[in-house]
């Protein structure tokens, strides 16, 4: 394949001695930095740094009919937008398809690995249950937001309380909030994205590795019993993953999970107090 | 009962504890965050860079193209995500306020995007958000003739009070609430955005325009702080 900047070319050289730019070994994270409560009018929310990369996130609440086929089960909406506000590549509109992904993949990690107990979230079977409506938007795009949205999403979700519900008039009462929160479970979602640029494998990368990459990876894991989980997956880009890269990239983000999650549990808990 | 005293204690000249500061979008030319109280905006600029597609591009001036976004959670009831009327119509109207006093001659066949974000939402959403595109313009080295400052003069009952709250906007008796958003220049005083929403006496308006005037003032005053590199934030 042709390389089209000088820089790409330079991100693929140092790899192959397992350098970067900005000195960190190509399985590190970046540092996280979580804050809370950074909009009052949602029912949680979350802004997550890392890097220079930042999303917001907020978690929104209302009733909703179910799902037919789920008549005991609250429901869940993710969507994600990089606004213009992020970057100079961002035009406002519609989500495209790099937002939707990022959504898609974050709501997966969420579902799949049974982080909420949908059926604490049913009003009244068949007729009523709590739907969250989770809004990530990225502030500053520097790589890597589908891990940073992923964080973010579930910082909210820790954060988030009930809105006061009147039984009576089966009326939401947003002005006055509850203190319970919402029925997490101890199957944390930890999304981790490797990409592949040159023949090396990189993760966490920031944007002009992003922009070198040639293939991209993400998994979401949990772990509530001894083993690890993972719960969702998607790879993006046209070229191939071997099955050696894969099983590299498995062993990694295990040791990558193990030492990141405690981190960042350790972080939300200091914020919940 | 007349409205004798604001429902959050403030006198009816106050402000809302302020924050400010710039420089919060590293991706950005120019960025800033600018609050009244629990009412927070962000807003970044990109440019100028040249404007596609080619047909848009004026020959002689540079055009700034402003959005305004609401996000879904700073709000009590969840807001669809993405444009609607409204927000359309407040990016063109901040747009403008700002149009006013950068010297656009500068920059012909070009396009400065601002992009304004409202995280949370009390009330005076648009002055805070036009509060921080300026200070976004500046920050970003954008020449400009002057600052605007912007803020909602509300007459409550009759009451003209400065910065008005979302309970005040629901405040109904006596002579109910009226919003009156204003952004004028830092030196010459012109406006060069105004809207009314509610029902105002002709002779109390120059009131309400005499307030403006000390009200912008008091917002030029932290906006310049903050462009000197400042984190203000009355808050804490």
């Amino acid at each position: 394949m042709e390389l089209p900047n000088i820089n790409k070319k330079r991100i693929i050289s140092l790899l192959k001695d397992s350098k970067r730019f900005d000195s960190r070994k190509p399985f590190e994270f970046r540092d996280v930095e979580i804050q809370t409560g950074i909009s009052i009018n949602a029912e949680g929310s979350a802004r997550v740094k890392l890097g220079k990369t930042e999303v917001i996130v907020g978690v929104k609440m209302e009733t909703k009919e179910p799902y037919t086929d789920h008549e005991d089960e609250g429901t869940m909406v993710t969507s994600m937008e990089f606004s213009p506000v992020c970057g100079e590549r961002y035009e406002s509109g519609p989500p495209q398809m790099d937002s939707i992904e990022i959504a898609r993949v974050v709501d997966r990690g969420i579902r799949e690995s049974g982080f909420i107990d949908w059926k604490k979230l049913c009003i009244k079977e068949g007729e009523k249950v709590w739907s969250i409506m989770i809004d990530i938007y990225c502030i500053n795009d520097d790589g890597n937001v589908m891990d940073a949205s992923s964080i973010g999403a579930v910082a909210a979700l820790k954060m988030a309380r009930f809105p006061g519900y009147d039984e009576k008039e089966g009326k939401v009462k947003y002005e006055q909030p509850s203190n319970k929160e919402l029925p997490l479970t101890e199957n944390v979602p930890l999304a981790l994205t490797f990409h592949k640029v040159g023949d090396s494998l990189v993760l966490d990368p920031n944007r002009d590795e992003e922009d070198a990459s040639e293939a991209r990876i993400t998994l979401a894991i949990s772990s509530a019993k001894k083993d690890k989980m993972i719960n969702s997956m998607q790879k993006g880009g046209i070229t191939p993953l071997t099955i050696e890269e894969m099983e590299k990239i498995i062993e990694q983000s295990e040791k990558v999970y193990d030492e990141l999650f405690p981190k960042l549990e350790k972080k939300v808990k200091e914020l919940m107090k | 009962m007349s409205y004798t005293k604001r429902l959050d204690k403030r006198k009816f000249d106050e402000l809302r504890p302020i924050q400010a500061e710039v420089g919060i979008i590293p991706n950005a030319d120019g960025s800033a965050l600018f609050a009244f109280g629990k009412t927070v905006a962000i807003a970044a600029v990109y440019g100028p860079k040249p404007l596609h597609p080619a047909h848009m591009q004026d020959p002689e001036r540079g055009i700034i193209r402003c959005n305004y976004n609401m996000l879904p959670f700073s709000v009590t009831e969840r807001a669809k995500p993405g444009p609607n009327r409204r927000s359309k119509e407040i990016g063109m109207v901040a747009g403008n306020a700002l149009a006013a006093v950068v010297d656009l001659t500068r920059f012909p066949g070009t396009v400065i995007d601002v992009e304004i974000m409202i995280l949370q939402a009390n009330a005076s959403t648009r002055c805070a958000g036009i509060n921080a595109a300026a200070m976004a313009l500046a920050h970003a080295g954008v020449v400009m003739k002057e600052m605007v400052s912007s803020v909602s003069i509300g007459k409550i009952d009759d009451k003209i009070v400065a910065d008005i709250t979302k309970e005040e906007e629901d405040y109904h008796e006596g002579e109910g609430p009226t919003d009156i958003p204003f952004t004028m220049t830092s030196r010459t005083k012109q406006i060069t955005h105004l809207q009314l929403d509610g029902k105002i006496q002709t002779h109390r308006f120059k009131e309400a325009m005499e307030a403006a005037k000390v009200a912008c003032d008091k917002v030029y005053e932290y906006q310049l702080r903050a462009l000197k590199g400042e984190k203000i934030n009355e808050n804490k």
